[in-house]
């Protein structure tokens, strides 16, 4: 029997720790796997491709606690652990079980970097005794406990001054100080706000030019630096929430060598084996540096730099922590070169952050300290300017109309490059920018030759603009149709003007070494810099997979899960698969995924592109959420072949009217709702229905915008807050109930459905935002309305492919909510706990393949039971309430499986205390006879240590007050009596057993 | 104004030819792949008569300075970028990148996809080029002997210290010269034409620098380099390490295309670490032609296993092909030179005991 590896990956996603994890993740697994180990993974994010037997042997999606690890490690006996991959969730429990004496018990060796050396680079006082034994400078800092003290620092270090009271939560009573009398406030503050009466100041080094290093360090001490970054954004904007760079722009050799050395001194006193991550920050005005911190792990950073490179970070630091040295791998790119060099860049790269702030109106959009975006996307381009713009194109957001520009330059918010933007068009000057922000003045630069080149195209028309012009343009990666839209001409005379010039986009390389080496690399971008140097690859069937760009609330990893399925139920029926895809967090961005990678855009241009250069037969837009099915209207437009789906279809069961009039026609039930084109249809509509009623914008993700309303002032208030750009409205009336959904497959007539999803909470929240167990335990009635309606629904549209209907179970009647037609958030639930893949399902017959029969699929048998649970970053919006809605709000989900509900509702409150022993840590103030805590107010017993269950389910600013007061303090809060009903369920178990996914590889060897 | 970048085989490449624009210029090509340092580069003598690509696309971004340039002047013959800023973001920045090369008359074309340039560079090796204006182009014989332009003509001395190490000129980068004065070394540098006039200075240490070209440009003076090598613990940088080796007997050759940039990695094959190095040359020693010489095979290159540094089996000879100095690249082997003065030191102390 081989060796047995325990991996454990970084749980469900929360803004911090994203798909970047499933990506480092999967191919640590991978090459794991490659040398010949038995994997077992523990990580309880079922959306990802790491929890996927093609990916680990026996896969565990149980909580990343002590104790449940401890019981794993109990029946599987592994020999190692790897921790290095999964985030600071990983690294954490390895440190804690270390503590806890239990590797040791069990004779389990932590691969890579040890303990040890993880404290000392995530312990501050550690970290800072190390940094001065080895000369390396930190901002300085004090422990004080007066104003006085305070002031002594500041005067010696000077303004301004950081305030971080000690053992507060989410630094609350901190901030900064610019002048003596700001000081003095915050101090008095934060004094007050500190329980041991006690602040650490520091000095603050906001402005200074923020750098990173990857770095990589074998056994032997060998240190190489995979890549460095340069953040736009000065010190002071956290580095997920900062446009990044790569390489540095504005460093010298000097300079760039000087932070290399720094990085490798400390990486290599911390005897780091793997992957290390170090950030520092460079003054502008001389060559003083600080560091700021080290991340003795892979990281978001980590797999930035690997996809802005080509260099497999996480892959080669497993096989590193296996013991080979850097100098005994091979550098996969060019297969004939090795792991121990440093890469060498002939294009740039430019990172843009994603945030959540779209889906919160009264969110606080300002960027500190605290990481608030939940993912992002990555350019690739010969000039800066282009990888700006595709970067910005990636985004698939629409920036809101801004309002007092000044503000988002001197207080950073997530609208900060765009205000800049504006303000360059309104003539201000990039030294005017420079000095409000201190952002470099190169980088302005850039910015500023975007802007005058939209002058200049406004200044022209599509008959006078020269050549050079347009070449420039496009070399800046101006789409066709912002060209047109400057020029004020349709986007097709554009192109036409544009070909007749012979500007055409050309393909490059990423190849890690500036074409110095012969690669044979499948990595490639799109650019008008230069001519193009990538074949079309062979294959009889080509297909092009559309990703889902990056992650957001209402589209996360599980997109990233089916377009990777979807690419490997192509290959295995031999066709050749090509990815489109923006984001550097993901597997299917990984090179070794695809036949062929574009990192590039999701636009129809791009996309146009390359279904010409590489001959596609067929573009699939089912398996990339709403960004890819968003394609395919002007896909479709543009002659380009989609597979199993047209735009009429499509229409056909989103546009409402034309849907509820084929639901009549078909005789299902659907809840009553119109569709209305202006603010005064919706008015109208809704006096025809009784309050209250659930308003819908359309094209959105995630029920963006979408609002339960009670009566006619609520509406009118949800009308003034949505955009134009989100009609026509959908007004529903809203029904009480539960919700159901189906993931099925279909092959224009036949459906194949593995079983229901039944819903903990009722219809009003998003189904996103609900528990919900798989397979249901609903009555036989139910489930076969739900599979006849669903064939009919099929049949009347000849869908094919994969599909996701919502469904309201009403009294004795099932109601038709919604069709998504694409695969979604639940289709990885759905296949991993019924061993059935609906992605190959369906690629399957999308390609026509005559071996897949739906009547033949065998029903899958249920051994054990799903409770999936949602995930609300509130640790990164501490200002948002949590409760429930029609607007989804979690950024990610998690997994618990049992033999019973209760047993997997268990595991999924695991980490909260029994109220029945405790009752001293609940606080209810919801209509419910449970016995709570009795004598504190709410105020007195959130400060308690015990307080831990908060129940309020009213919808007062009081109650939203509330709930937001006790997620601050890390208490857990249920907005849903049925979500409390839910945990008090879990309390009938006392024993959970750690159950594996269904399918394991290595099953019956044991 | 149009231009064009002529490789003698017949492919051109289309480009923009800087303003300044001063007429044609052949030189060797060369490309160089680090992302920083063209300010070091353009000023290395070891670039003597060059052409040099720079593969990252933007070049200048933070402008020149009056500290980093490796000689006095500018070194390279023509500079080939897809892009040279016109402006410079630093704080030492004295000067921009296209403003310097223009007032120093220094052609350069941009706008060249400098990645398909390097690609014919790498096909078909390293060969002259023509950086010009016109369409067509007749290439002149190549220069040669360019180590007789890039030696300084006077003996000169730097620094002050109880060591003293004569540094043979074949045309010495600065830093070299630092890596020493900063330690408290005093350097007597010597023109490589003129080594013999170095025994009558009471040395401690030889140090034999880069310079540009073909190694074999030396060979009437290798006997009387020899012979300073027999005598002096020495170190051989670039260069310096070729002619140690061809005055030990051993061979050089050309290599295709040359190393050149920041992230060359050499394996040490005593301690078996691997670290990165900046690397500029074109020749190397061959590795067969040591079997009759007492030199042995101290570093290799990872990627193409090719010298990268040679030992005496007696004398406290020891010898890189890579840069140990930096700038521009990594410092990773700045322990060369504590390692090398420790060799002298312990010379001065056995000699103290006989």
């Amino acid at each position: 029997m081989s060796k047995k590896i325990l991996v454990v990956g970084s749980g469900p996603i929360i803004i911090g720790q994203a798909a970047e994890f499933d990506y480092s993740g999967t191919q640590g697994c991978l090459a794991l796997r490659e040398e010949g180990y038995d994997v077992v993974l523990v990580n309880n994010n079922p959306a990802t491709i790491m929890t996927d037997h093609t990916v680990a042997d026996t896969v565990y999606c149980e909580p990343l606690t002590v104790p449940s690890l401890t019981a794993i490690i109990e029946k599987e006996r592994p020999e190692a652990l790897l921790a290095g991959l999964g985030g600071q969730t990983a690294l954490n429990l390895a440190v804690e079980l270390h503590k806890a004496e239990i590797l040791k018990k069990y004779n389990v060796e932590l691969l890579g970097t040890s303990v040890e050396s993880i404290q000392k680079g995530e312990d501050r006082e550690l970290f800072r005794e190390l940094m001065s034994e080895l000369n390396q400078p930190v901002p300085e800092s004090q422990v004080i406990v007066t104003v006085s003290e305070a002031k002594q620092f500041a005067d010696r270090v000077g303004y301004p001054v950081i305030s971080r009271p000690a053992y507060t939560l989410g630094g609350r009573g901190g901030g900064i100080a610019e002048t003596e009398e700001e000081l003095k406030e915050l101090i008095h503050n934060g004094l007050k706000a500190s329980p041991i009466h006690q602040v650490i100041i520091e000095k603050s080094i906001a402005g200074f030019k923020e750098i990173e290093y990857e770095i990589m360090r074998d056994t032997n001490g060998t240190c190489i630096s995979v890549c460095n970054m340069e953040n736009f954004d000065p010190v002071g904007v956290h580095t997920g929430d900062s446009i990044v760079t790569a390489p540095s722009q504005t460093l010298s050799d000097q300079e760039y060598q000087m932070l290399r050395t720094a990085s490798f001194d400390i990486v290599s006193a911390l005897d780091v084996i793997g992957g290390c991550n170090v950030q520092l920050a460079l003054d502008p005005h001389s060559k003083k540096y600080y560091v700021i911190e080290v991340n003795p792990r892979v990281s978001r950073s980590s797999a930035l730099a690997s996809k802005a490179t080509g260099y497999p970070i996480a892959k080669l630091a497993t096989k590193v922590a296996l013991g080979y040295t850097l100098d005994q791998l091979q550098n996969p790119l060019t297969g004939h070169t090795y792991a121990s060099f440093e890469p060498a860049l002939d294009y740039t790269v430019v990172k843009f952050p994603r945030w959540p702030f779209d889906k919160f109106s009264e969110a606080d959009r300002k960027l500190g300290t605290k990481m608030r975006a939940t993912g992002e996307v990555m350019a690739i381009d010969r000039t800066l300017e282009g990888a700006f713009q595709k970067a910005v194109q990636s985004l698939d957001t629409v920036i809101p109309p801004l309002t007092d520009l000044h503000k988002h330059l001197t207080l950073p918010t997530d609208l900060r490059y765009f205000a800049i933007v504006e303000l360059l068009r309104q003539g201000k000057s990039i030294e005017e920018i420079h000095q409000s922000t201190h952002i470099d003045l190169f980088f302005l630069n850039v910015v500023n030759n975007l802007v005058e080149m939209e002058n200049t195209l406004a200044s022209h028309t599509v008959e006078s603009v020269p050549e050079g012009v347009l070449k420039l343009a496009k070399l800046y990666s101006f789409t066709d149709q912002s060209i047109a839209d400057l020029l004020g001409c349709e986007e097709n005379s554009l192109a036409e003007v544009r070909k007749s010039y012979g500007i055409v986009p050309a393909f490059k390389m990423v190849d890690t070494c500036a074409a110095e080496f012969e690669a044979a690399t499948n990595y490639v971008y799109s650019t008008y810099a230069g001519v193009n140097e990538i074949e079309p690859l062979k294959g009889s069937k080509k297909a092009l997979i559309i990703g889902s760009g990056p992650i957001r609330i209402g589209q996360g990893v599980e997109f990233d899960y089916s377009a990777v399925k979807a690419i490997e139920s192509l290959q295995a029926a031999g066709w050749t698969t090509i990815m489109i895809n923006n984001n550097p967090e993901t597997v299917s961005t990984d090179y070794e995924t695809a036949d062929r990678l574009y990192f590039d855009p999701i636009q129809k241009e791009v996309i146009a592109s390359i279904v010409e250069h590489e001959n596609i037969d067929l573009v699939f837009t089912q398996f990339g959420g709403q960004t890819a099915i968003n394609m395919a209207e002007e896909l479709e437009e543009a002659g380009i072949p989609l597979a199993g789906v047209s735009t009429d279809m499509l229409d056909g069961l989103e546009d409402r009217d034309r849907f509820y009039s084929s639901l009549k026609e078909l005789n299902i039930p659907h809840v009553e709702g119109s569709t209305c084109h202006t603010k005064n249809e919706a008015l109208e509509a809704a006096s025809h229905y009784s309050y209250p009623i659930l308003c819908r914008p359309s094209y959105v993700i995630g029920g963006q915008g979408m609002v339960k309303v009670m009566n006619e002032k609520e509406l009118k208030q949800a009308l003034q807050e949505t955009d134009d750009r989100h009609y026509p409205i959908v007004l529903d009336q809203f029904m009480t109930g539960k919700e159901v959904e189906v993931d099925l497959v279909a092959d224009g007539e036949r459906i194949f459905i593995p079983e229901v999803m039944e819903h903990i909470e009722p219809a009003g929240v998003h189904s996103g935002d609900s528990m919900a167990i798989f397979p249901s335990s609903l009555p036989a009635y139910v489930k076969e309305a739900v599979t006849e309606y669903s064939e009919k629904i099929v049949r009347h549209s000849k869908y094919k492919g994969i599909m996701n209907i919502q469904f309201l179970w009403s009294g004795e009647n099932v109601y038709v909510l919604e069709v998504n037609p694409r695969s979604s958030r639940t289709v990885p639930i759905i296949s991993k706990v019924s061993g059935i893949s609906l992605v190959d399902l369906a690629v399957r017959l999308l390609i026509e393949d005559p071996a897949c029969d739906l009547a033949a699929v065998p029903a899958p048998s249920w051994s054990h039971v799903a409770v999936k649970y949602p995930l609300f970053s509130s640790h990164a919006l501490p200002e948002i309430d949590h409760k429930l809605g029609a607007n989804m709000q979690s950024t990610g989900e998690g997994m618990c499986l049992g033999s019973t509900v209760a047993e997997a509702l268990a595991k999924v409150f695991s980490h909260l205390p029994d109220i029945q022993l405790h009752p001293e840590s609940c606080f209810i103030e919801a209509d419910h006879d449970y016995e709570d805590q009795k004598n504190l107010t709410f105020e007195e017993w959130i400060q308690t240590d015990e307080a831990a269950i908060y129940v309020n389910d009213q919808v007062t600013p009081a109650a939203k007050e509330k709930r937001i007061q006790a997620l601050k303090y890390g208490i857990t809060v249920f907005s849903e009596p049925s979500t409390f009903e839910a945990y008090l369920e879990s309390l009938t178990i006392k024993n959970a057993e750690p159950t594996p996914l269904p399918g394991n590889i290595t099953e019956g060897v044991r | 104004m149009q231009g064009y970048l002529h490789l003698q085989n017949g492919q051109s490449f289309k480009g923009k030819v800087s303003s300044n624009w001063g007429g044609d210029v052949q030189g060797e090509i060369v490309f160089f792949t680090g992302m920083t340092g063209y300010q070091e580069v353009l000023t290395d003598p070891s670039y003597k008569d060059q052409i040099v690509v720079f593969t990252y696309p933007l070049i200048g971004n933070y402008g020149i300075n009056d500290i980093d340039s490796e000689s006095k002047e500018i070194q390279v013959s023509g500079v080939v970028m897809f892009h040279c800023a016109h402006q410079a973001s630093h704080h030492e920045a004295s000067v921009s990148l296209s403003d310097y090369l223009n007032a120093n008359q220094v052609p350069f074309i941009t706008e060249v996809d400098t990645r398909e340039v390097t690609k014919a560079i790498r096909k078909d090796g390293t060969r002259q080029a023509v950086v010009s204006d016109k369409k067509e182009v007749h290439f002149l014989k190549p220069k040669a002997g360019q180590i007789y332009q890039t030696e300084n003509i006077e003996i000169e001395e730097f620094g002050e210290g109880d060591m003293h190490i004569g540094l043979i000129d074949f045309g010495w980068k600065k830093s070299i010269l630092t890596s020493f004065v900063n330690r408290g070394i005093k350097v007597t540098a010597v023109p490589f034409s003129k080594a013999h006039q170095l025994k009558n200075l009471s040395l401690d240490g030889l140090v034999l620098s880069n310079g540009p070209g073909d190694p074999k440009d030396a060979q009437e003076h290798l006997s009387d380099i020899k012979s300073l090598l027999e005598s002096l613990p020495s170190f051989g940088i670039c260069m310096g390490h070729q002619i140690i080796a061809l005055a030990y007997g051993a061979d050089t050759h050309k290599l295709s295309f040359g190393h050149r940039g920041a992230n060359h990695p050499v394996k040490d094959a005593v301690t078996g670490k691997v670290f990165m190095s900046s690397q500029n040359h074109n020749y190397v020693v061959a590795e067969e032609s040591l079997l009759s010489t007492p030199l042995s095979k101290r570093f290799l290159n990872v990627n193409d296993g090719s010298i990268e540094g040679l030992e005496h089996s007696q004398k406290p000879i020891l010898s890189v092909q890579f840069h140990p100095e930096a700038h521009p690249g990594p410092a990773d082997a700045e322990w060369l030179f504590e390692h090398f003065i420790s060799l002298i030191t312990n010379k001065k102390g056995e000699e103290v005991h006989v």
